[in-house]
């Protein structure tokens, strides 16, 4: 047992220990420790260094509002940085390190930066940095030069470049009451709801419900509180109606009471379950909300105030208490309330001793008086603490005489030996859901905190959260804020449970700082002290949101849950105005870090859907590289062995201009189009007419958006007089559909017209090259498939190995081409059978590299061309905008900008030093690597085209036509390539199309 | 945030698409008005208050719905088919009141 751990009581079991490690050495600890608990019991004070200054820092808190004792998880090569010491439950395993210091923790050359105190204060990046250069020290290259070490010296925890291996689950959940927080409020508004028999859902962000009952010390129904809440959890645990959801913290409220909260299932054991996830991430709808957060205990500000050893009042209770766990042997109490006090009492029955209780007023309450006698040590009324002593462990502190109506100090300052000082600054309610649902909250005076604001959305207050800091009060409106969110007018219980409790008030007389010299903090995990605050007003920054921005106060990892008020309370005196004048600062989402793989959930990861062609297995046993494209997987190449992608794709790409290829086109967008205004519709959408197409045969199609810039192409096939089938890019099937859609339900209701997706219906094949047409003569029945009965974009219908199928003959390769479509469940029983009508012929199938090859040397755009900023005229597809009629996009694509001269304009490139060339690259007029400049246009596809011998590319570039012939060079700095090319016309191959004709 | 589609209740935002301000009106097709063809692409009202936006239901029943949206508070107060909104315009009246 160590020297600081109790014999019994709290959470945790004695009877088991658990190993881990902190900066690589071994502790031990009890199930249910937090590390911080574990790491106090083991006598450790020093957990990290501070932001700026590098100071040495230890544990200020017991919960979520921890400012200092960040660490750093490791598991297997992930790091988890900035995770609070005081929620990090321990386990068999646990390696953590601790952060921002170096060479280590005990001695860190980063702590130097305290002598610069004054050169490092609020502002210090705009006033050294930022501006014109003026001398060495000065200005944006001086700013360059300092990164580096900067960025090294300041900061929290590092990020690891692992890739996080956990699974994150999203879940939906539906309740008539929400209760937030378990504390006595939140247990008696569970208890009340349930009762009523409501869908309850009740949350804590810590692991063991009951909140304060579970270290109050106090008796309710004449049982120990922490029995009482234990009961009560038990009987709601076994109500159907409830849902409890302990380790979960409600992070969001927003609009239509939807809640949003991070439930940490697996991160307090060594690993997740099986299909157990890491985080879960709920949005829970809720009819009514209670909100019983409770408040958070302020630090008060006094020099040396962040020295380890310093810790809040309540969360010294809390170890003692929770834990077992003595933060000090001999414990200073410093406090502006009576709460402390029982704190004071709780830790002397702990077996702590109480060296002296400072307080800053002079009178202080009878009850208070008399709990001070009671725990002995010297009773200091109208004292404050100025100083700290001792390195980085508390060893004393000095106390002055205080008046606190003026704040002056007097007399002289006296030391007193501890190793231990607990400081309380009052308490300010937890109403931050309140505010990200509401307006600006209310100052109160008597509590000297922000209380919540009045409803907008459908939630009650209770306890704490109210200003109502008694466990008697909080019992009666917990019960109260249930039957008006449950909506029954009665109360359910005939009597409230019965409290005992000393007649101690949490109302702080108005005292938030004291003025002494040295560095007093405000914001402990920024850095930011009292003169910083005082800084920034002297500066010109007296508006609350600014003195955040310029300060950082309260923009750290905790948002500045125990700085906000203080910080406040200080910008105010120096403003010479009371609190509520200055206003404060509007929460926001989340309260506290959420995990970004919670919100991507299953849309990372194993759980992400994946779209497969009926194909599929059949590429992958030959040896396919499958190539994910959106949610899709098409082949990339289908390497022999030893093969590299380019000699594979190269050689599938000449197979096809040789004999044949065929390739997996079943990803391709279709929307059937059907009605009597089908053609009408088809026109008004494409920049082209498709009413006169005759039934039977295909048509290339250009559509716009309504700005006039170029949105997606494809062939729309004319199956019947009000049937067509549309066919779009892969990516681009969704968007088409959407603006297909908007446009016949918002722009032209009246138009009769019927869209249906059916990409998934149909599974397509292209096959093409100079022996395409014989493999189809030899395997389809039912149809002639020669130049009479399938002329160029024709259409019949047929069977191959018994199936239906309908074949279009058009081209992407350039090659004599068609595609055959056939039902989804067909697919892959066609594609075997065309694979073995080819097999005489030599007939090879390609992937989407050598489907890019063909298309770059026959100069046909994709995606990659149709980027958003291209037009039409762009793509030299002028001779596709119909000027019969209008069309989207008709009117905005003559607009002046779209029609200058310099547009970049598509062409083609050659590599000529026989290197590949990069997508993306930049084609300039001047070869100068060192200073590349003057872009001219960029590269938009590249390949080696095995009919040219060359490495092509694909390339939109200004002037266009007029350069063709015209020598340039590519610049392409991020990966060192530059080199000369010839700019040519896109039309690389064939450029009379003559092989698809043919 | 819920809306009410009239074909499917309420349902979560996160089944529908933001489809644009409801506010515009498209010229006539064979217009080649640039001017207004610019303000229907690109002007944009800011309003504080009660907006009209068209959302589509694309997780649900795929009708685009015209909302009246308060972009102060964000209260949804009405829902209505934006096909009917669309052939009356000037018909306020029907489009604010026609929640399901």
């Amino acid at each position: 047992m160590s020297p600081r751990r109790t014999d019994s009581g709290g959470r945790i079991d004695r009877q088991r220990s658990i190993r881990f490690t902190f900066d690589g050495k071994p502790f031990t600890g009890y199930p249910g420790d937090t590390l911080a608990s574990a790491l106090l019991a083991s006598g450790v004070s020093l957990f990290g260094r501070s932001f700026k200054y590098h100071r040495p820092r230890g544990v200020m808190t017991a919960g979520v509002d921890e400012p200092n004792a960040l660490v750093t998880v490791l598991k297997g090569g992930v790091r988890e940085p900035n995770i609070p010491a005081t929620l990090l439950e321990i386990y068999d395993g646990l390696t953590v390190v601790s952060q921002n210091h170096f060479p280590s923790l005990g001695f860190d050359i980063g702590a130097t930066n305290q002598l610069g105190g004054k050169l490092l204060g609020a502002g210090f990046y705009y006033k050294t940095f930022i501006g014109p250069v003026i001398g060495p020290l000065k200005g944006t290259r001086f700013w360059m030069f300092c990164e580096y070490f900067i960025r090294r010296a300041a900061g929290l925890g590092r990020a690891g470049n692992e890739k996080d291996t956990a699974r994150y689950e999203r879940i939906n959940a539906f309740c008539d009451v929400l209760v937030v927080g378990s504390g006595p409020a939140g247990l008696m508004a569970a208890k009340t709801a349930a009762e009523s028999g409501k869908r309850v859902v009740f949350a804590d962000l810590e692991p063991r419900l009951g909140g304060s009952a579970n270290w109050s010390g106090e008796t309710i129904d004449g049982m120990p509180a922490a029995d009482w809440a234990e009961a009560a959890v038990t009987e709601l645990r076994q109500n159907a109606n409830v849902r409890l959801l302990p380790r979960t913290t409600v992070w969001g409220y927003y609009d239509g009471n939807t809640l949003a909260a991070l439930e940490r299932v697996a991160d307090h054991k060594p690993n997740p379950g099986k299909g157990e996830p890491r985080h879960r991430y709920w949005t829970i709808r809720a009819e009514a909300v209670v909100l019983a957060t409770g408040a958070f205990e302020r630090p008060l500000v006094f020099p040396g105030n962040d020295r380890p050893g310093v810790m809040l009042a309540s969360a010294a209770e809390r170890y003692a208490a929770e834990f077992g766990v003595l933060p000090g042997r001999k414990v200073v109490v410093f406090t502006n309330n009576d709460s402390a006090y029982a704190t004071a009492a709780a830790l002397k029955k702990a077996g702590a001793g109480i060296a002296a209780i400072v307080d800053v007023r002079r009178e202080v309450s009878e009850a208070a008086h008399a709990a001070a006698l009671s725990v002995g040590g010297e009773f200091l009324a109208g004292h404050a603490v100025v100083a700290t002593e001792g390195g980085a462990k508390l060893s004393g502190i000095k106390v002055q005489i205080f008046d606190a109506a003026t704040g002056a100090l007097s007399g002289e300052p006296r030391s007193i030996e501890a190793d231990c000082l607990i400081v309380s600054g009052g308490w300010s309610p937890v109403i931050h859901l309140a505010s990200q649902a509401g307006i600006n909250p209310q100052w109160d005076d008597a509590r000297q905190a922000f209380l919540p604001p009045q409803p907008t959305q459908n939630w009650v207050g209770a306890g704490a959260f109210n200003g109502s800091f008694s466990t008697e009060e909080a019992l009666a409106e917990g019960h109260a804020a249930a039957c008006q969110a449950a909506g029954t007018v009665d109360g359910l219980i005939e009597a409230l449970p019965e409290v005992e409790t000393p007649a101690l008030r949490s109302h702080p007389a108005p005292v938030f700082e004291i003025k002494a010299k040295g560095k007093a903090f405000v914001d402990f995990q920024h850095d930011v002290t009292a003169d910083d605050v005082r800084l920034a007003y002297r500066e010109g920054f007296v508006s609350v949101e600014h003195l955040k921005r310029y300060t950082t106060l309260g923009m750290a990892t905790d948002q500045g849950k125990t700085s906000n008020v203080p910080g406040l309370a200080i910008m105010a005196e120096a403003l010479g105005k009371p609190i509520p004048d200055v206003g404060t600062t509007r929460f926001r989402p989340p309260f506290s870090a959420v995990s970004l793989g919670s919100l991507a959930a299953e849309r990372y990861g194993d759980l992400k859907p994946e779209r497969l062609t009926p194909m599929h297995d059949w590429h992958i046993e030959h040896n396919a590289t499958m190539y994910p494209v959106g949610l899709w997987f098409r082949p990339m190449i289908y390497g022999d062995p030893g093969e590299t992608v380019e000699q594979a794709y190269v050689r599938e790409a000449k197979a096809t201009r040789e004999t044949a290829g065929i390739v997996d086109v079943s990803t391709l967008g279709k929307i059937a189009v059907q009605g009597p205004d089908a053609a009408e519709f088809l026109d008004r959408v494409y920049t082209n007419v498709f009413s006169t197409l005759a039934i039977g045969k295909a048509r290339y199609g250009l559509m716009l958006r309504e700005d006039g810039l170029a949105m997606d192409d494809g062939t729309t096939w004319r199956l019947g007089q009000n049937d067509f089938l549309m066919t779009t890019t892969t990516a681009n099937a969704g968007k088409v559909m959407q603006h297909l859609e908007y446009l016949l339900d918002v722009i032209w209701p009246d138009l009769k017209v019927q869209l249906t997706s059916v990409t998934d219906q149909w599974a397509g094949a292209a096959i093409g090259g100079p022996k395409a047409r014989e493999i189809l003569a030899s395997c389809v029945t039912g149809t002639a498939v020669d130049n009479e009965a399938l002329q160029f974009m024709g259409i019949v219908h047929g069977e191959i190995a018994g199936a239906p199928v309908m074949i279009c003959r058009l081209s992407f390769s350039g090659e004599m081409a068609f595609e055959v479509y056939s039902g989804a469940c067909h697919g892959c029983h066609v594609w075997k059978a065309l694979m073995q009508a080819g097999k005489p012929f030599g007939l090879v199938p390609y992937g989407l590299e050598a489907l890019g090859t063909l298309r770059i040397e026959k100069g046909h755009v994709t995606g990659a061309e149709i980027d958003g900023r291209t037009t039409g005229r762009d793509l030299h597809l002028d001779w596709m905008l119909s000027k019969k009629k209008p069309f989207i996009g008709s009117a905005m694509m003559d607009r002046e900008g779209l029609m200058a001269e310099d547009r970049i304009k598509l062409v083609g490139v050659i590599s000529l030093d026989n290197r590949p060339l990069n997508g993306g690259a930049h084609i300039v007029e001047e070869n100068n690597p060192d200073e590349p400049r003057n872009s001219i246009g960029h590269i938009t596809a590249v390949c080696y085209s095995p009919a040219l011998g060359k490495y092509i590319g694909l390339a939109l570039v200004k002037g266009g036509k007029s350069r063709h012939g015209s020598r340039a060079f590519v610049a392409d700095p991020l990966r060192k390539r530059f080199g000369p090319v010839e700019i040519v016309s896109h039309h690389f191959f064939d450029p009379e199309g003559k092989r698809m004709h043919g | 945030m819920l809306i009410s589609c009239p074909y499917c209740g309420p349902r979560d935002l996160s089944e529908f698409t933001y489809q644009g301000d409801g506010n515009r009106t498209r010229p006539d097709p064979a217009s080649t008005d640039q001017q207004a063809w610019n303000a229907y692409v690109y002007d944009r009202v800011n309003t504080a208050g009660d907006h009209h936006e068209i959302w589509q239901h694309s997780g649900g029943c795929r009708a685009h719905l015209m909302v009246t949206r308060n972009t102060l508070t964000h209260k949804v107060s009405a829902v209505a088919f934006a096909r009917d909104a669309g052939h009356r315009k000037s018909d306020r009246h029907r489009m604010s009141g026609g929640a399901a």
